[in-house]
């Protein structure tokens, strides 16, 4: 019986896991090569044109997906990256006051954090149509239906991504090796280049992670900061499954998406040497 | 801090910059929910009112759409938690065959990205002419929690001193009772964490439960249904009074967790 614990205890989640998340990757690399529609249904034809077709259709989507994606996982690296120092070396007892008001966003849901944005960047709303009475900018002026506005609410929203596994991994720099590389006359650049920033990169490669796959994959930002000429692969899948019920168009660009970003995850990963990463992914 | 030198004054004022910026959608949501706006677009100050409190729940599908947001919230919690915990404990305190193969599946659904977890679920629905509902929302939610809640847990387990249960059974307490009276207390606060992660995900979910929701509306569907027609001040209200309930429970848990210590 004592042996038989471990299998029991893990049973049920495995059971969630394989019904509900590998058996539905399966069902769905099935539908991917199937050919047919909506009323009449779908057959198995192994037509794997749907991949070359979806990719040849949406390569535009895809890649705007992929440009903006990398565009905000930039911004946040760059704006999340002196905020994550600041707190794990400077601000001493309120670390945790700092930590919860970088937290604070999450208690408003997602989408309506996203739409705030659109009231606060509306073209007439409260911040634009101000300046613009006061004669301070052009009536045309306009950030909404942007590729600004999108990167920007995608910094926006995944900032704290960004900054939780950095600060997590210069929370464990010992002040006093860098105290040690200032003894022996580093200047307080080269002693933040040489030892402070090499061992933060496990942290900024987690954060990388944690940002640039749900950004490029959001749909969200681009629905409601984008207008329609920033449609990004997200709302194109969902069209695609929810509206136009294609199901195998939408498979094939689920799996496309998918693969895209583990290769460049791969080639990232080996850029950045395969130990920091074994060492992230086990945090 | 201590004043100090120029540079981390700056540095000061800057993370400060950056909380005000990441707070400011906050801040216009709960401004807005107070505001006496006449036409349905709500995006220029028209003077304060209590209207909106008052009328909180007189649309009818928007009220539908929380309940069903809170449900879903509290059944999907109460799943994930029973079942992520048993397997934080099994991977946390034995070594067992599998276990690798668990590490992995756990670590990839942290990291399936929500539109191809949502895709794939309704994949499988589709495949097998499951009708999609309120069960299909709490089975995808259970998906996407449970990780948390088994990393959260296994985290907990691995720090405990395996000597007191055996201290315990040597006492005479059964398996049960072990589990009961030293196990679970000792594992609370990572459970209680791992919980309200789980709750918090779920009321807040967009894009998979857009996959598999059927006819069924939640209350994150129901605001982008209703973008292009204007966003009604009862939904800034609705967000205020989550919002404030998410940080009180917050602030009162840090609290407990500092009188604990």
């Amino acid at each position: 019986m004592r042996r038989l614990t471990p299998y029991l205890l893990a049973l049920p989640s495995w059971m969630w896991l394989a019904i509900f998340l590998v058996v539905p990757m399966v069902a769905m690399a099935s539908v991917s090569l199937q050919t047919g529609n909506a009323i009449d249904g779908f057959a198995m034809t192994f037509s794997f044109s749907n991949y070359t077709e979806a990719i040849g259709r949406y390569s535009t989507q895809l890649a705007r997906s992929l440009l903006y994606g990398a565009l905000a996982t930039v911004a946040m690296l760059v704006i999340g990256y002196p905020v994550a120092y600041f707190i794990a070396f400077k601000a001493g007892a309120r670390k945790s006051m700092y930590l919860f008001l970088l937290l604070l966003p999450f208690f408003v849901s997602f989408v309506l954090r996203t739409i705030s944005w659109n009231f606060l960047l509306a073209d007439n709303g409260i911040l634009f149509g101000t300046l613009k009475g006061w004669g301070l900018l052009p009536a045309d002026f306009h950030v909404l239906a942007t590729t600004v506005a999108v990167v920007g609410g995608l910094t926006y929203n995944f900032l704290p991504f960004m900054i939780l596994p950095i600060y997590v991994a210069l929370e464990r720099v010992d002040p006093r090796v860098v105290e040690a590389a200032q003894d022996l006359y580093a200047t307080r650049a080269a002693a933040f280049r040489r030892v402070v920033l090499p061992l933060s990169l496990p942290g900024v490669f987690a954060g990388v992670l944690m940002t640039f796959v749900p950004a490029t994959a959001d749909p969200i930002n681009a629905a409601i900061l984008g207008g329609t000429s920033n449609t990004m692969i997200g709302n194109i899948i969902q069209t695609a499954y929810l509206t136009n019920l294609d199901y195998p168009t939408a498979s094939a660009l689920s799996f496309t998406l998918m693969a895209v970003l583990l290769v460049g995850i791969f080639i990232y990963a080996r850029a950045l040497g395969t130990e920091n990463v074994l060492e992230a992914a086990a945090r | 801090m201590r004043g100090g030198r120029a540079g981390d004054r700056l540095l000061h004022l800057y993370t400060w910059l950056i909380i005000l910026w990441l707070s400011s959608p906050i801040a216009v949501m709960i401004l807005f929910g107070f505001n006496d706006k006449r036409s349905k677009s709500n995006t220029t100050w028209q003077g304060f009112t209590l209207r909106w409190y008052a009328e909180l729940f007189d649309i009818s599908d928007l009220t539908t759409a929380l309940a069903n947001s809170l449900k879903i919230a509290v059944a999907s919690t109460v799943i994930t938690v029973v079942i992520g915990t048993m397997l934080g404990l099994a991977l946390g305190r034995h070594r067992f065959r599998g276990s690798g193969v668990t590490n992995f599946l756990v670590f990839a659904a942290i990291s399936t990205p929500e539109l191809v977890m949502g895709a794939s679920l309704l994949s499988l629905f589709v495949s097998g002419n499951v009708p999609r509902d309120s069960v299909t929302i709490i089975v995808a939610h259970v998906l996407f929690s449970l990780s948390f809640v088994v990393v959260t847990v296994r985290a907990r387990v691995v720090t405990l001193d395996p000597s007191l249960e055996e201290a315990a059974r040597d006492l005479g307490a059964g398996a049960w009772a072990t589990f009961r009276l030293v196990t679970l207390p000792s594992i609370m606060p990572a459970v209680l964490a791992g919980g309200m992660l789980s709750f918090a995900l779920s009321i807040d979910d967009y894009v998979v439960t857009s996959f598999v929701n059927g006819s069924t509306v939640t209350f994150p569907l129901w605001i982008v249904g209703a973008v292009k027609t204007g966003i009604p001040a009862q939904v800034n209200v609705m967000g205020t009074l989550l919002f404030g309930a998410g940080v009180l429970i917050a602030v009162g848990n840090a609290v407990a967790a500092r009188r604990r210590s």
